[in-house]
């Protein structure tokens, strides 16, 4: 039973459909890179898989929980999936380490002191252990998006998505951000990441799947889709990356 | 007959007459609070509807004069059997005014907080009154906090509409004070500098606020 099932998934916004029948499994452990170019769906496949947006048909299961509209359902799943986002979307009101206390404590209830033994242990894992009582306007982008990652491990999850989750940074705080994904990854941590990385996507993730005009236009292990692309668009795609 | 002159006691019957506009301004805003919040919350909520009926409230409050709204309450309930003293109507009256003005105010706060803080707790799996609780009402509040106080000047001297009706709050003491001492200069400069002495820290407060709300902000 793959951790993530998408099967025969269409997506529309209005009259523009940006997932024309998607199908992909992703096994326990697994570290999927999605890439390809804007616009080719590739972000609103991986915000279908927690619901964040809804499918028109189709269907996606994940860690056992089928995607579907009933909030009580959803949130069941969200408790078991991560997801990090482009620009942070820290909570601007709380200290760091409130951050990533706050859906524990209210979500999975846990107590106070479990919740801050919790919270530290996975601020330690993002190198961050000396910020837990800063605010997130105190932070650079790339500590920020690290606290980002931090509060969504603090809930456990047993799949994480990230959603370019190093556009907004220099290469510099991009380079520490990834450094963090590729600790994650080696820790057998089920992951899709939307990445402009390629270098990352192809040193990291086990599989690499290209999106092209809302489908899946070209998908295998890492290393062999990027040493001998088949599809021209492919090709193509990775040509004006190395410029 | 002779006329009194503006002096002390005149004066203090000002002073005891502000106290029922500050009490009338409390009970606006306290009252108007409370609905406001809940049709702020009605006028984002996910359900159209609902959406809808508290715009339709907001549109009706804000699209017609207080003064009807205070006529309604005081000659509409009194004609209906409801005979209620002028406190009353005039904290009835001032309250729905009020309410109409928080919830657009504060649907406004609400609708400013970024869109993405809505994603972000929505996928660490808080359910929708969590996610108000603890994400979007404290980032809402610090915005709104700057036009609430701003809005809460407008109340303090519309209290004074509701000395059509009778109600003795300070401007209908003036009134009352100039005809018995037909000196209108010193008796509406006296009732002016009182709004203003409540006002002006008003005033100053809603300004500081909005300072450092502007110098903190990381959002």
């Amino acid at each position: 039973m793959p951790e993530v099932l998408i099967d025969n998934v269409h997506k529309s916004f209005g009259a523009v459909e940006v997932l024309k029948g998607v199908s992909l499994s992703v096994n326990r452990g697994d570290v999927f890179a999605l890439i390809g170019r804007s616009g080719s769906g590739k972000s609103t496949l991986l915000r279908c898989i927690n619901g964040l947006e809804k499918i028109n048909s189709g269907r996606i299961e994940v860690a056992g929980h089928a995607v579907g509209r009933d909030p009580k359902e959803l949130r069941k799943l969200r408790t078991d999936v991560g997801i990090v986002f482009q620009s942070y979307n820290l909570f601007p009101h709380l200290t760091v380490g409130e951050n990533i206390m706050l859906a524990p404590r209210i979500v999975k209830l846990v107590s106070k002191a479990e919740a801050k033994t919790t919270a530290e242990e996975v601020l330690g894992m993002v190198g961050l252990s000396e910020k837990f009582d800063a605010y997130p306007d105190q932070l650079s982008g790339g500590q920020q998006q690290r606290v980002a990652i931090a509060r969504s491990l603090a809930m456990r999850p047993k799949v994480m998505l990230f959603d370019e989750v190093t556009s907004a940074l220099d290469p510099e705080l991009t380079e520490e951000v990834l450094n963090v994904l590729e600790t994650l990854a080696r820790n057998g941590m089920t992951m899709l990441l939307v990445t402009h990385e390629m270098g990352f996507a192809r040193r990291v993730a086990t599989t690499t799947i290209f999106m092209h005009h809302g489908k899946i236009w070209e998908e295998g292990p890492s290393v062999e889709l990027f040493g001998r692309p088949k599809t021209p668009e492919l090709q193509q795609f990775i040509k004006s990356d190395v410029k | 007959m002779t006329l009194r002159t503006f002096g002390f006691s005149e004066f203090g019957f000002l002073l005891s007459a502000l106290q029922w506009t500050i009490l009338l301004t409390v009970i606006a805003l306290s009252g108007g609070g409370f609905i406001g919040f809940i049709i702020a919350l009605a006028r984002t909520s996910t359900r159209k509807a609902v959406r809808v009926a508290a715009a339709t409230y907001i549109q009706i409050i804000q699209g017609i004069p207080v003064l009807m709204i205070l006529f309604l309450s005081y000659y509409g309930l009194s004609l209906a059997g409801f005979q209620m003293p002028p406190l009353v109507a005039a904290g009835i009256s001032m309250t729905i005014y009020a309410s109409g003005y928080l919830a657009e105010i504060w649907r406004g706060s609400i609708q400013a907080v970024a869109k993405q803080q809505w994603e972000a707790s929505e996928s660490l799996a808080m359910t929708r009154a969590q996610q108000y609780r603890y994400v979007i009402l404290p980032q809402a509040l610090r915005i709104a906090l700057p036009s609430t106080v701003g809005f809460a000047v407008q109340v303090v001297k519309n209290t004074s509409i509701t000395s059509i009706i009778g109600f003795v709050e300070l401007a209908r003491a003036g009134q009352l004070i100039n005809n018995a001492t037909f000196q209108p200069f010193r008796v509406f400069l006296a009732v002016a500098a009182l709004y203003f002495v409540v006002c002006y820290p008003l005033s100053q407060l809603s300004r500081l606020l909005e300072r450092r709300l502007h110098a903190g902000s990381a959002y």
